[in-house]
């Protein structure tokens, strides 16, 4: 069983370019399986099942969509196995940016939105910086120029990456990703995650919704950037 | 790049399907070559497929073969290997970025030293109207400065063999330089256009319809002379149009 983790900001195409790519692993004989995790609502599925391809939608509702990911993966794969899947490819939100849902065991690709600007692959974090294959999406919007800026950001945080340029319109790209997941590692037990989740817990995240400072406790980041702990 | 060069189309199919008229079409350095066609016919899509270096996966199905042999995969992605610059129908940039900031990155992805960022804002604004200045926001650019900054980008920077360029007689600047600027010496040069002028500078021109090139014209010496006599009549709607954006009088009907 192989896994493909891919993960990118809302709207950047992962749906788009996952449905050629898919078409490409069938016709090459694979048996793909899709997994979209998102948080509150996705028609996704709807957009994969035309393909005749096992899906299945997970939401993360009020926990962060990385999270919910990474400790379910085992789920994801055994969902897969009992569907006849040699391939779990799964989809998920990336709206935390601190977190990134990769174990080491499998193909972690980010899609990412030329359009956006060439400063955005500083902002994606470890979501970007962590992947091995990062796909270009939207460059038939501007020009060549803006493509190969964006491309050397993109290198500046992730040198070792593979990048493809894709276009989820028309397709461009999906058969050269197809074959890089093809070649792509199998999963074993015991996977570990590539980076580590953000420091928590903080007093938000067991149900705290007064806003001031003085009701927090746990790890707080000020807005100067100086850390502290507050508690026992 | 004075090694032999030369750029192979394999032909592929029009937009409903069938295989086009012209499968096969070979062009050699220091050609200039046109591609003419209606709107919507599918001119800018054939250049984009010459940009990528298709390999029949695009949505035309065509080949793009250099020397005669299919590009490596560097050869297709790496800036610092690329062969061909494109000049798109694009008019503006996206990249929230100064001028300045964004030509020394693409002189750092296409390997070129960062000095040239000057050069490139000095002959942009040879090309443009209002000058451009190194940290102006390419977003406020207006569509003229934005084509004459990519064209000077093209030449200096980019600097490729094969030089594609989409419709540069509707972006208000001048256009009969800029196509110079962009040929340079010995390339390949790949003009789409709806301009006589233009059309007929090339040595050959592809005819699109429907997706698909239906014909190859090569100019004939009629056509050259042609072109000189609307070259002089171009020149003189140039110099008018100068005189009124200069916001003077014209005086004689010549
Ligand atoms: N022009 C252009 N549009 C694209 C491209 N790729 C995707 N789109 C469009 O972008 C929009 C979003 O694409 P999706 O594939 O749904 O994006 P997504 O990342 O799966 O979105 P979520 O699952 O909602 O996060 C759609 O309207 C696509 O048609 C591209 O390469 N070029
Ligand atoms: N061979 C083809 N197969 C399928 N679709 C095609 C083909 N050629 C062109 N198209 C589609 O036709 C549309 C118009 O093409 P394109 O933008 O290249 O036209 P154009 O000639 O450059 O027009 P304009 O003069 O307005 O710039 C695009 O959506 C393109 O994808
Ligand atoms: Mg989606
Ligand atoms: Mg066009
Ligand atoms: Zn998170
Ligand atoms: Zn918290």
């Amino acid at each position: 069983m192989k896994l493909v983790v891919l993960a990118g900001t809302p709207g950047s195409g992962k749906t788009s370019v996952l449905l050629h790519t898919i078409r490409t692993l069938v016709k090459s004989g694979k048996r793909p399986a899709v997994v979209k995790v998102d948080c509150l609502w996705t028609d996704d599925d709807q957009r994969f099942g035309k393909l005749g391809i096992p899906v299945h939608v997970g939401l993360a509702k009020d926990m962060c969509p990385d999270h919910f990911t990474i400790y379910n993966t085992d789920a994801m794969l055994d969902w897969g196995a009992s569907n006849n899947a040699d391939i779990v490819l799964n989809e998920t939100a990336g709206l935390c940016l601190r977190c990134a849902p990769y174990p080491d065991e499998c193909m972690a690709i980010c899609v990412i939105d030329v359009t956006t600007g060439p400063n955005t692959p500083l902002k994606v974090g470890p979501l970007l910086t962590t992947a091995d294959i990062v796909v270009m999406t939207k460059g038939d919007l501007v020009s060549q120029a803006e493509r190969e800026v964006f491309r050397e950001r993109v290198l500046d945080v992730n040198p070792s990456c593979m990048i493809i340029e894709s276009n989820g319109l028309t397709g461009k790209g999906a058969f050269e990703l197809a074959e890089l997941i093809s070649e792509g590692p199998e999963v074993r037990d015991n996977m570990v995650l590539r980076y580590n989740p953000p420091l928590a817990i903080c007093s938000l995240c067991t149900g705290e919704t007064r806003v001031a400072h003085k009701h927090h406790m746990g790890v707080l980041r000020q807005l100067d950037g100086f850390m502290e702990y507050r508690g026992e | 790049m004075s090694e032999e060069l030369t750029l192979t189309i394999i032909g592929g199919v029009d937009k409903d399907g069938v295989p086009e008229p012209v499968k096969f079409l070979e062009v050699s350095k220091g050609e200039i070559i046109g591609i003419v066609g209606p709107t919507g016919s599918g001119k800018s899509t054939l250049i984009d497929d010459i940009e990528q270096l298709a390999q029949g996966d695009t949505p035309t199905g065509r080949s793009i073969l250099i020397n005669g042999k299919k590009p490596d995969a560097l050869t297709r992605v790496d800036p610092r290997k690329k062969l061909v610059a494109q000049l798109s129908q694009k008019m503006h940039f996206l990249a929230d970025m100064t001028v300045a900031d964004f030509l020394q990155m693409h002189a750092r992805s296409r390997g070129k030293a960062p000095g040239l960022v000057d050069r490139v804002i000095e002959l942009a604004n040879t090309l443009t109207g209002e000058p451009i200045s190194p940290d102006t926001y390419l977003t406020v650019l207006s569509g003229g400065q934005s084509r004459s900054l990519m064209t000077a980008d093209i030449a200096v920077i980019s600097d490729s063999p094969v030089v594609l360029i989409d419709e540069i007689e509707n972006a208000g600047i001048k256009k009969q330089e800029a196509l110079q600027l962009l040929a340079g010496e010995g390339k390949i040069v790949v003009v789409v256009t709806h301009d006589p002028v233009l059309a007929l500078m090339a040595s050959r021109r592809i005819v699109i319809r429907n997706g698909a090139m239906v014909d190859i014209i090569t100019t004939s010496r009629e056509e050259q002379d042609v072109c000189s006599r609307i070259t002089q009549v171009d020149n003189w709607l140039m110099s008018l149009r100068e005189t009124i954006r200069r916001g003077e009088i014209v005086e004689e009907l010549a």
